[in-house]
């Protein structure tokens, strides 16, 4: 493969990445209901959650760090920069790590309440920072870089940000709106989750109401957002160099049929598991056909942002700045190296599906948390 | 300007330090214990005995506890190449990018999906299953290490790599020298096999502390027995392992190695300092002696440094004056450090010019400076130096973590014989009837020392390879974002804060689970 098609293939498995960190988000979105939920069925969600945090937990960590493989440029310029952003995001996973597994032990130090309310933060931080930040290879970030940086002694570093370090990103409303409707999705799925995963009437019929709320408020932020960005202007790259363009990511569709197949297959199919599951009450497949919808339409969103001659991090302050996959890449060398690794990313996959299976052949039920040991529940 | 920068970096590294001392407190534990649960685990498979079940899952109580806090601990340390070390993760993100990334999908999904069958598939899964999955967690968690290990050795000794000077960045030649490189495997047998003694420790401490309440006997004999073996194997193994990194630090980090001896002024046959207290007032350059008190070995620096009694070891004003002998005594020299700086610039210099010419299309002048770059490239870190002495890492407190580190693992050693001696030979050991109260206390003394251990070996590695973020390549004042130093200290604050927190609640934890479990009768599984 050209050093070309394999910042391409990288691309892709950036996106494959993005979309199922944003799939598996139903464990924030399901944290972020636990303060609702009746204090009775409160184990039995935060059971469900419990058994998958470590997934979504480690697809993040392998997002950034195949991020910094293949496009370390991104990683070095948005990390660094965007300081604030990026800590509040790590700070918010990092009060999740422990909150399961500490909440109900003896000798937990401050309660239970408070490792419940480090799991509200993750649940609606965690969301609505990713959000923010995703929403930055969209709408530009305030940054330069400028490599012979590394000359200056007394300035080495090339890649350097406005004063707000991240602040500014999550004052935007753009990344905002982006944000909150990553959140909402995630609640969205997390209805669907505790639909497929609790054999419970109590639950379901709750789930049932807030699956509707959820997915209305949901459904009318995707359209604000997707209206946004294909009305945005994105930077188009060429040889002459890099350029702002009106409506760069509704061309980017229009040019590209597969982007806007998967977007709309994408989109299809997460509407029909909300609405299959909101019409029939006893239907509880709806978390996948939700599930994969949506990991198509953030492919499809990922690749829009990227492919087609775009910069996928616009540089609000100059757009010869702006980070696009040649620029910001790792050497032929590694990428093709790297891309050996990826082959087994499918056999990870399937041997997630198969575990998952068989830890969920059975649903979860009151019983089944009263009669478990100590370690056995959070 | 130069004082607010040091300042970032002093930040920045007193973060990362934070961090990664708080990362390192949890993840021997869940590397060590993961064998020996593993070990317990295999041996109720086999004989299915419910005692060896019971024995099981008390450990993998404290093995859940402990990961969850290894794993909130971890993620901040990735993530901190990019928000503190941005212009490091440029620099070498084409190499060190691609462990971690590794690290990511090989070990980091297999520890996440084995994990929760290992807690909660007792009853879902069948017992062959279970038992597999229990064992995948500790290989993913030693993955995990491998590949983390991989990517700090090659901070230490960049191997398979080049200088693109028009992408102005190291890229990656050749995987299998960064991946096996004799570095790696040195620091991954050392650091993982320590990780067994340490745990091994853990188990020993725990077990004496039921002995002195006396609880539990039956549990507490099966315990000793996997904790004794796996951490006697564990230690005995990191002495091998120790020796291999010392030869390859001598190879590679020569004024590290001094740094850990204190030894300024190096000879043939060359003493190693058994025991030793520095001379506080010692400089670079004068005439002050470097101790003011030591018991020294006669030759042994030089032999377990090169493995040849008669080697020359150089010293710190040795390696700063380029001045080195070879195997016959005769003086060689290699490079001095005034020299380093002043080819580090010419590299830095043909660099700049090199971005020049590659603007306007002059291929000559990029021939010229390409090949000025190249045969200067090894040293363009001392660029950054305004003199020699600033490549002299902290030497007291190399020094003091390197001996402490080696005397305690000598006492490790002994220990560990000495327990298995009590459990399969107690005739041996006189008067044990006598002693025992003080061989409990002893066992549970033990875990502090061999965490302060595990820690001074992390101290002796990272302290003695001072100032550099990458080997003689890129100074940490060169590496870090463009951030103030007012930020990093706030986040800083916030860490230590809440990590500590984070800790007091581990260790409670620990303490309660230990403590309401083994008041159980941990010779029948427990049935709610």
């Amino acid at each position: 493969m050209t050093h070309e098609m394999l910042q391409n293939y990288w691309w892709l498995i950036m996106s494959v990445l993005g979309a199922l960190l944003v799939f598996l988000l139903f464990v924030q979105g399901g944290q972020s209901m636990l303060i609702t939920t009746k204090k009775e069925k409160r184990p039995l969600l935060i059971n469900s959650l419990g058994r998958k945090w470590e997934l979504t937990f480690t697809t993040l960590v392998t997002f950034g760090g195949a991020f910094f493989a293949s496009f370390p440029l991104f990683y070095s310029t948005s990390f660094g920069g965007a300081y604030w952003l990026w800590i509040l995001i790590l700070f918010s996973f990092v009060v999740q790590a422990v909150a399961y597994e500490y909440r109900s032990k003896h000798g937990n130090v401050y309660g239970t309440k408070f490792y419940d309310t480090l799991l509200l933060i993750n649940g609606f931080a965690g969301p609505v920072l990713l959000g923010v930040a995703v929403a930055g290879m969209f709408f530009g970030a305030d940054f330069t870089v400028e490599k012979t940086n590394i000359l200056d002694v007394q300035a080495a570093t090339i890649s350097k940000w406005g004063p707000h370090h991240g602040l500014e990103a999550i004052a935007c409303w753009k990344n905002l709106l982006f944000g909150f409707m990553v959140f909402y999705l995630a609640r969205t799925l997390a209805s669907l989750y505790f639909i497929n995963n609790i054999n419970d009437d109590e639950v379901q019929r709750n789930q049932h109401k807030r699956l509707f709320i959820n997915a209305t408020i949901f459904v009318v932020l995707f359209l604000a957002v997707v209206a946004v960005i294909l009305t945005s202007p994105g930077v188009e790259v060429d040889e002459a160099g890099a350029i702002w363009t009106p409506n760069k990511y509704l061309y980017n569709y229009l040019q590209m049929w597969w982007a806007l197949g998967a977007l709309l297959f994408g989109v299809v199919m997460v509407l029909f598991g909300i609405i299959k599951s909101l019409l029939n009450k006893s239907y509880k497949k709806g978390i996948w056909w939700a599930g994969i919808g949506v990991v198509l339409v953030v492919m499809s969103l990922f690749w829009v942002v990227g492919y087609n001659h775009t910069a996928y991090y616009p540089s609000l302050q100059d757009a010869q700045y702006s980070l696009t996959l040649a620029n910001s890449s790792s050497s032929e060398f590694t990428l093709t190296a790297m891309s050996y690794v990826s082959l087994l990313v499918p056999f990870v996959l399937a041997y997630i599906v198969w575990v998952w299976r068989k830890m969920d052949h059975t649903k979860l039920t009151d019983e089944e948390i009263n009669q478990a040991g100590d370690d056995e529940i959070y | 300007m130069g004082d607010l920068l040091m300042t970032v970096v002093d930040w920045s590294r007193a973060q990362f330090a934070l961090t990664a001392c708080y990362h390192w407190l949890f993840v021997p534990l869940t590397l060590g214990l993961g064998v020996i649960i593993g070990v317990m685990e295999t041996i109720y498979y086999r004989t299915r005995d419910e005692k060896w079940l019971a024995t099981t899952k008390f450990w993998m109580t404290v093995f859940g506890v402990n990961f969850a806090i290894g794993v909130a601990t971890g993620i901040i340390l990735e993530f901190e190449f990019g928000t503190n070390w941005s212009n490091y993760s440029w620099f070498v993100g084409d190499i060190f990018g691609a462990p971690l990334a590794i690290e990511g999908i090989l070990a980091f999904f297999m520890e996440s999906t084995f994990i929760a069958v290992m807690f909660f598939g007792w009853k879902k899964v069948s017992p062959k299953f279970h038992l597999a999955a229990t064992w995948l967690t500790a290989l993913g968690a030693s993955i995990s290490a491998l590949w983390i290990l991989v990517a700090n050795s090659w901070m230490q000794y960049p191997a398979g790599c080049t200088f693109n000077p028009e992408t102005m960045r190291n890229e990656m030649t050749n995987f299998w020298e960064v991946a096996f490189s004799p570095m790696a495997m040195a620091k991954v047998f050392h650091t993982v096999t320590s990780a067994w003694a340490l745990s091994g420790a853990f188990v020993v401490g725990v077990c004496g502390w039921l002995l002195l309440k006396k609880r539990n006997r039956d549990h507490v004999m099966r315990s000793l027995k996997v904790g004794g073996w796996v951490g006697l194997i564990g230690i005995v193994l990191t002495s091998i392992s120790g020796d291999t990194s010392a030869v390859q630090v001598a190879k590679h980090q020569p004024m590290k190695l001094a740094a850990m001896e204190g030894l300024y002024k190096g000879e043939q046959g060359q003493a190693i300092v058994a025991f030793g207290i520095l001379n506080p007032s010692k400089e670079v350059g004068d005439s002050n002696d470097p101790y003011l008190f030591d018991i020294s070995i006669p030759h042994g620096l030089a032999f377990l440094a090169t493995h040849d009694f008669n080697a020359f070891v150089p010293g710190i004003e040795d390696i700063i004056e380029g001045k080195s002998m070879d195997a016959d005594g005769k003086e060689i020299n290699t490079v001095s450090y005034a020299d380093r700086i002043e080819q580090g610039k010419m590299a830095k210099d043909a660099l700049g010019v090199y971005q020049e010419a590659c603007k306007v299309g002059d291929s000559i002048t990029m021939q010229e400076q390409g090949n000025a770059i190249g045969d200067n490239f090894k040293y363009l870190g001392y660029a950054y130096l305004d003199k020699p002495e600033e490549a002299v890492p902290n030497v007291p407190l190399t020094f003091y973590t390197f001996h402490l580190m080696v005397t305690i693992g000598g006492y490790l050693v002994l220990f560990f014989i000495v327990v298995l001696l009590l459990l399969y030979k107690p005739k041996w050991i006189p008067w044990k009837e006598k002693l025992s109260k003080p061989a409990y206390w002893l066992a549970i003394l033990t875990i502090p020392l061999t965490y302060l251990c595990s820690m001074c070996g992390w101290i002796v590695a990272e302290v003695g390879r001072q100032p550099w973020t990458i080997q003689d390549l890129m100074p940490n004042k060169v590496a870090i974002s463009d951030l103030s130093a007012g930020y990093v200290q706030t986040t800083f604050w916030i860490f230590a804060v809440v990590f500590t927190a984070l800790l007091i609640a581990d260790i409670s934890i620990i303490c309660k689970q230990i403590s309401k479990k083994s008041k159980t009768d941990l010779n029948v599984v427990e049935t709610k």
